[in-house]
C-alpha cells in the first residue's frame, strides 16, 4: 500500500511538472523578468497560439467560380473543336458550346455537313484538340449532330484543379507582401471549392483583397545570349547582367531574376536559397506571347532516359498565340525561351522545333519540376474568378479587449468554484481544489502541445470544463459521505465512492465529448473549433485529476494518520 | 458534515402533471413569440434576432474619440445610402459602436468589389461627418473628433444560408448521437426519455431567445451544442442511479427507485450544477459582448437542464417503461448484473402509479 502510493505521488508530480514547464518555461533564455506578471503574460502570448479573434488579422473565405470557368473552358473547347475540324478538311456546319451554369451540364455541339463523314471525325479530333478525350468528354450522336458533354468525374476534377491553382497564386502572392505566418487551405467539403486565408496581425484587409484579384502575368520571352556557344546565359548579379548591355537597360531588354535551377544539363550550378535569384536572365522586350494567349498546360512523362523518368511540358495556345508562337520559334530554333511569371524567369528551355499551338517544353525536367511549372503555367492562365463570401477582421485592440474579458472570467469562475468546495467540504474541498488547478495547467500544457489554437470561445470552454470538472470531485464526495453515513469505515467510504461514481464519471465525459465532436465538425474555420478543442481536452485532463490525484490525495492523507481513522473532513 | 439536501424525500413523480404544465406554458410562450413576431414584426422584429452569421450582413466595429449619439450616426448612415442599419453602442466601452447593416442586394459575383467593400467604405464615409478617420494603429489626434474601424465582420447571404442550414443539421445529429449513445448505455426508452428532455430544453432557449431577441449567432449554436452535451450529464447521473438501485433491491418498482435515485442524487445535481451556474454566470458579467449570447444561452440552458433530468426525462421513462411492461414480463434496463430478460417483478406495474409515496428503505 505505502509502495504505491509513492508510486502515484511520483507519477503525480511528473507530470505537474511537465505541465508546468510546457506552460510557463520562456521559449528564450530565462530571465528574471521572466518571473513578473508582465513576464509571464509574454511568455504565455508566445507560448500559446493565439487565434485570430484574440491576436487581431483577418480571416478571408473565397469561393472558386468553378462554374464560370467551366462555361469558358467550354467555349475554349468548341474553338478547339471547331478549328481541328477545318484544318482536317471536314465539312462542318456549326460548332458551339452550351454552358449551363444553373444545371451544371456543359456540352460542345457539332453539327456535321456530312454525317457519313462523322466516325471518322470521331477518332481524328481527340487527336488534335487538347484534352479531348472520352474520359473527359462524353460523345453521343443523332444523326448529322454529335454532342459531347463534361462527364462529371471531368466537372470535380476540373473544379479541384482549379481551386488548387487559385490556392497556389493567392499563397505566392500572399508571399509577396510578407504576411506573417498565413493560413491558406481548402475549406468546407471538397465539392464547395472555397479557399480559407488567414492572415494574422493584418487589420487592413483591403490591399491584400485587391493583390489577390488581379491577374497573374505569364510571358514568354526571348533569351539575349551574346555570341558564346555556353547553355542558357545567366549572370550571377544584376549588376553584371546589367553590364553585358553595356551599363544600361535599353528599352528592349528586361533583367529579370532567374528562380529556379532548370535541370541537369547545367553542370557547375550552385543551388542557392529558394528565395534568392541563383542568377539573372536578360530577355527580350515585349515578350512573344504572354498568358492570355495560353489555353492549358500539362507534365508529361516522356519516358526512361538513363535512371529515371524525364518529363517534359506539354502546352496548348489560342489560335492568335498559336500563330505568333508558331512564325517566331521556327525562327529560333536552337535558341532559349524564358518563361515569365510575374517578372521572374521561371525556367529557360531549350527550342527543339517550331512550336505553333501545341508544343513541348523540353528540359529534362523531373516529375516535380514539370508538374511545377505546368502548375505555374496553368495558374498563370487562370480564368476563374473569386468572390468573397466571408470575412472577419479584428484589430489588435478588439483582441486584447477579448482575452482580457476571458482571462477575467476566468479568474472569477475559478475563485467562485473554489471557494464554494471548500465551504462546503472543507478540507476535501483543498483536495478538489489542488485537482482543478492541476486541471487548468494540464489543460493549457495539452493545447500547446498540440499546437492547438485557443480563441475566445475557447476561454469560455476552458471556464466550462472548470465547472464540468468539478463535478466529478461532487459526484465522488458525495457518494463518500452517502458511504459514510450508512456505517461504513472511512477507508472503505472512499474507496467505495470512487468506485462507485466512476461508471457515472465516464458516462458523463463519453456525452460531452460526443457533443463536442458534432461541435468540433460543425465550427470548422471559426473559432467555435477552439472551444470545443479546450473542453475535450479538460475533460480528459480530468479522467487524470479527479480520478487519479484526487483518490491519490486521500490515499496520503489516510497514510498520515497511523492507526484507524474515525472522521473525514468532508 | 455541513449538508444541504440530506434525507430528502419527495415524490418527484406525483409532480409531474405541474411540471409538464410549466414546461408547456412556457414552450408555447416561446413559440407564440417567434409566431408573432414572424407574422407581424412588431418593432421590425423577425422571430429570431439572427446575426450575420445566419443572415447574411455586415458588422462594422468603430471606435469613437467621442462617441456620437446613435441617432445621429443613424442619419449619417442614411445620407449616405445605407437603409435600417443598426447601431449599437457597446456597453462595457464608451468610445466603441457597432454597426449592423443589412445584406446589400449586390451580387456576390462582383469582381473585385465585395460584400464588404461596399458595406465598409460607405460607412467610413458616412462617419467621416464625424470627424476624421485615422489609421488602426494611429493615435487619435488632439484636436477634434475622430474614429477608427477596429474589426469588421461581413458573411455573404451564401455563407449564411449554408451556416444556417448546418446548424439544424448539426443540431439534429447530436441528439441522435445522443440517443444511441444512452440506449447502447441503458435502454432505448431511457434514450428516448432523454432524448425528450434535451429537445424540450433547446427548444425552451431558443424560446427565451425569442421573446426576448437576444441575438442568434455561430456562438449560440455552440452554446445548445454544450447545453445538450450538460442536460444529457445530468439526466445520466440519475439513470445511473436508478440501474444501480433496480439491480440492488429488486423487488421494488420502477416509480419508488425513481423517486429514491432522485432524491439521492439531489444533493450532486444542485451543488454542480451550482457550480456550473456560477462560472456560465462569471462569463455573462465579465465575458465581454462577444460571448454574450453564447454565456446567456448556457445560463438558461444549465437551469432548465437540470429542471428536465427530474422534471421531465425521468417521468417519461418511467410512463415509458411501465407501458412496456404492461402485458410482458419485466426487464431490467442493460448493462445490469441482472442482464435483460429478467423474472416478472413481484408488484405488478399499474398498482404503482397509484401508490403513495413511499419512504424509500434506507
Amino acid at each position: 500500500m505505502k509502495k504505491s502510493l509513492t508510486q502515484r505521488i511520483i507519477v503525480i508530480l511528473i507530470v505537474t511538472l511537465a505541465g508546468l514547464a510546457i506552460v510557463f518555461w520562456p521559449r528564450h533564455k530565462p530571465t528574471a523578468k521572466d518571473l513578473t506578471l508582465a513576464g509571464i503574460q509574454n511568455n504565455l502570448r508566445e507560448t500559446i497560439h493565439l487565434g485570430l479573434d484574440l491576436r487581431g488579422g483577418s480571416h478571408l473565405v473565397m469561393q472558386v467560380q468553378v462554374p464560370e470557368y467551366l462555361s469558358n473552358l467550354t467555349k475554349q473547347t468548341a474553338t478547339g473543336v471547331q478549328q481541328a475540324a477545318q484544318q482536317l478538311g471536314y465539312d462542318v456546319k456549326e460548332v458551339r458550346p452550351e454552358a449551363d451554369e444553373k444545371n451544371n451540364t456543359y456540352r460542345v455541339v457539332l453539327v456535321a455537313g456530312d454525317p457519313s463523314k462523322i466516325p471518322d471525325l470521331r477518332d481524328q479530333l481527340p487527336r488534335k484538340v487538347n484534352d479531348f478525350d472520352p474520359n473527359t468528354w462524353s460523345e453521343t450522336t443523332n444523326g448529322n449532330t454529335v454532342t459531347w458533354e463534361l462527364t462529371d468525374r471531368a466537372k470535380a476534377d476540373l473544379g479541384t484543379r482549379a481551386t488548387q491553382d487559385a490556392m497556389k497564386i493567392i499563397d505566392s502572392r500572399i508571399n509577396s507582401i510578407g504576411v506573417a505566418e498565413p493560413t491558406l487551405q481548402e475549406y468546407g467539403t471538397a465539392a464547395s471549392h472555397q479557399i480559407l486565408l488567414q492572415m494574422p496581425g493584418m487589420s487592413d484587409p483591403e490591399g491584400v483583397k485587391r493583390l489577390l484579384a488581379t491577374e497573374s502575368k505569364l510571358e514568354l520571352m526571348k533569351v539575349v545570349s551574346p555570341n558564346n556557344p555556353a547553355p542558357i546565359q545567366t549572370y550571377p548579379t544584376k549588376e553584371a547582367a546589367i553590364a553585358s548591355l553595356g551599363g544600361t537597360v535599353p528599352p528592349n531588354r528586361r533583367v529579370l531574376p532567374y528562380k529556379e535551377g532548370n535541370e541537369p544539363t547545367q553542370a557547375g550550378q550552385n543551388p542557392s536559397s529558394p528565395n534568392q535569384p541563383q542568377a539573372w536572365v536578360v530577355v527580350e522586350d515585349p515578350p512573344v506571347v504572354d498568358g492570355s494567349e495560353l489555353r492549358s498546360a500539362e507534365a508529361v512523362n516522356a519516358g526512361p532516359t538513363g535512371s529515371s523518368d524525364t518529363y517534359h511540358i506539354a502546352f496548348t495556345l489560342k489560335p492568335s498565340g498559336a500563330q505568333k508562337f508558331g512564325a517566331w520559334t521556327a525562327a529560333n530554333v536552337g535558341a532559349y525561351m524564358a518563361v515569365v511569371l510575374n517578372d521572374e524567369v521561371q525556367s529557360a528551355p531549350f527550342i527543339k522545333s517550331q512550336i505553333t499551338d501545341q508544343g513541348q517544353i523540353d528540359g529534362n525536367f523531373t516529375k516535380a519540376s514539370a508538374d511545377g511549372l505546368a502548375l505555374t503555367l496553368r495558374s498563370g492562365a487562370l480564368p476563374a474568378k473569386i468572390s468573397y463570401i466571408e470575412e472577419r477582421t479584428v484589430g489588435p485592440s478588439l483582441g486584447n479587449d477579448s482575452i482580457k474579458a476571458g482571462v477575467t472570467a476566468c479568474i472569477v469562475g475559478l475563485l467562485l468554484v473554489v471557494l464554494t468546495m471548500v465551504i462546503y467540504y472543507r478540507w476535501s474541498g483543498i483536495n478538489a481544489v489542488v485537482a482543478l488547478m492541476l486541471n487548468t495547467v494540464l489543460t493549457l500544457a495539452a493545447l500547446i502541445l498540440f499546437n492547438a489554437t485557443l480563441t475566445l470561445p475557447g476561454i469560455a470552454g476552458i471556464i466550462l470544463g472548470i465547472g464540468m470538472a468539478v463535478d466529478s470531485n461532487v459526484l465522488i464526495f458525495e457518494r463518500i459521505r452517502e458511504e459514510l453515513h450508512s456505517g461504513k469505515t472511512v477507508p472503505s467510504a472512499i474507496e467505495l465512492g470512487f468506485a462507485r461514481a466512476f461508471v457515472t464519471i465516464v458516462d458523463t465525459h463519453v456525452t460531452t465529448i460526443i457533443s463536442s465532436a458534432f461541435l468540433y465538425a460543425f465550427g470548422g474555420g471559426t473559432p467555435i473549433r477552439g472551444f470545443a478543442v479546450t473542453l475535450v481536452l479538460g475533460l480528459l485532463a480530468n479522467l487524470f485529476t479527479a480520478v487519479f490525484v484526487s483518490r491519490t490525495i486521500f490515499m496520503w492523507e489516510l497514510s498520515r494518520k497511523q492507526g484507524r481513522v474515525e472522521t473525514l473532513s468532508i | 458534515m455541513f449538508q444541504l439536501f440530506h434525507n430528502v424525500n419527495l415524490d418527484w413523480l406525483k409532480l409531474r402533471k405541474v411540471f409538464i404544465l410549466l414546461s408547456t406554458t412556457i414552450m408555447l410562450a416561446g413559440l407564440a413569440s417567434a409566431l408573432f413576431r414572424q407574422a407581424y414584426h412588431p418593432g421590425g422584429t423577425d422571430a429570431f434576432n439572427l446575426g450575420i452569421d445566419f443572415k447574411g450582413g455586415t458588422v462594422v466595429t468603430a471606435e469613437f474619440k467621442q462617441r456620437p449619439a446613435p441617432e445621429t450616426i443613424r442619419d449619417a448612415l442614411h445620407a449616405q445610402g445605407i437603409s435600417d442599419p443598426i447601431i449599437q453602442p457597446v456597453t462595457d466601452k464608451p468610445g466603441d459602436v457597432l454597426i449592423r447593416l443589412p445584406k446589400l442586394e449586390t451580387n456576390e459575383n462582383v469582381a473585385g468589389k465585395t460584400q464588404v467593400d461596399v458595406g465598409r467604405a460607405d460607412v467610413a464615409k458616412a462617419l467621416q461627418t464625424f470627424g476624421t478617420q485615422v489609421g488602426i494603429n494611429d493615435p487619435f489626434p488632439d484636436q477634434g473628433n475622430a474614429f477608427k474601424i477596429i474589426g469588421t465582420e461581413a458573411v455573404g447571404v451564401i455563407a449564411g444560408d449554408s451556416f444556417r442550414i448546418q446548424a439544424v443539421k448539426v443540431t439534429l445529429l447530436a441528439l441522435i448521437g445522443m440517443l444511441l449513445f444512452i440506449s447502447f448505455r441503458f435502454e432505448w426508452t431511457y434514450g428516448a426519455a432523454a432524448v425528450i428532455a434535451v429537445f424540450h430544453d433547446v427548444l425552451i432557449t431558443l424560446g427565451f431567445f425569442s421573446i426576448f431577441q437576444f441575438e442568434v449567432n455561430l456562438t449560440v449554436v455552440a452554446a445548445l451544442l454544450t447545453l445538450v452535451g450538460f442536460s444529457v450529464n445530468d439526466t445520466i447521473v440519475v439513470f445511473d442511479r436508478i440501474r444501480e438501485n433496480l439491480r440492488m433491491h429488486r423487488r421494488s418498482n420502477l416509480y419508488d427507485v425513481t423517486n429514491d435515485s432522485i432524491n439521492q442524487t439531489l444533493s450532486r445535481t444542485i451543488i454542480t450544477s451550482g457550480l456550473v451556474f456560477l462560472s456560465v454566470l462569471a462569463l455573462v458579467v465579465f465575458g465581454g459582448e462577444v460571448l454574450r449570447g453564447f454565456s446567456l444561452a448556457l445560463l438558461i440552458g444549465i437551469v432548465f437542464g437540470t429542471y428536465s433530468s427530474i422534471a421531465i426525462a425521468s417521468p417519461i421513462m418511467v410512463w415509458w417503461q411501465q407501458r412496456l411492461e404492461a402485458g410482458k414480463s419485466q426487464t431490467l434496463p442493460a448493462g445490469t448484473r441482472g442482464g435483460g430478460g429478467g423474472g416478472p417483478r413481484r408488484q405488478p406495474a399499474q398498482s404503482a402509479r397509484n401508490t403513495k409515496a413511499s419512504a424509500a428503505a434506507r
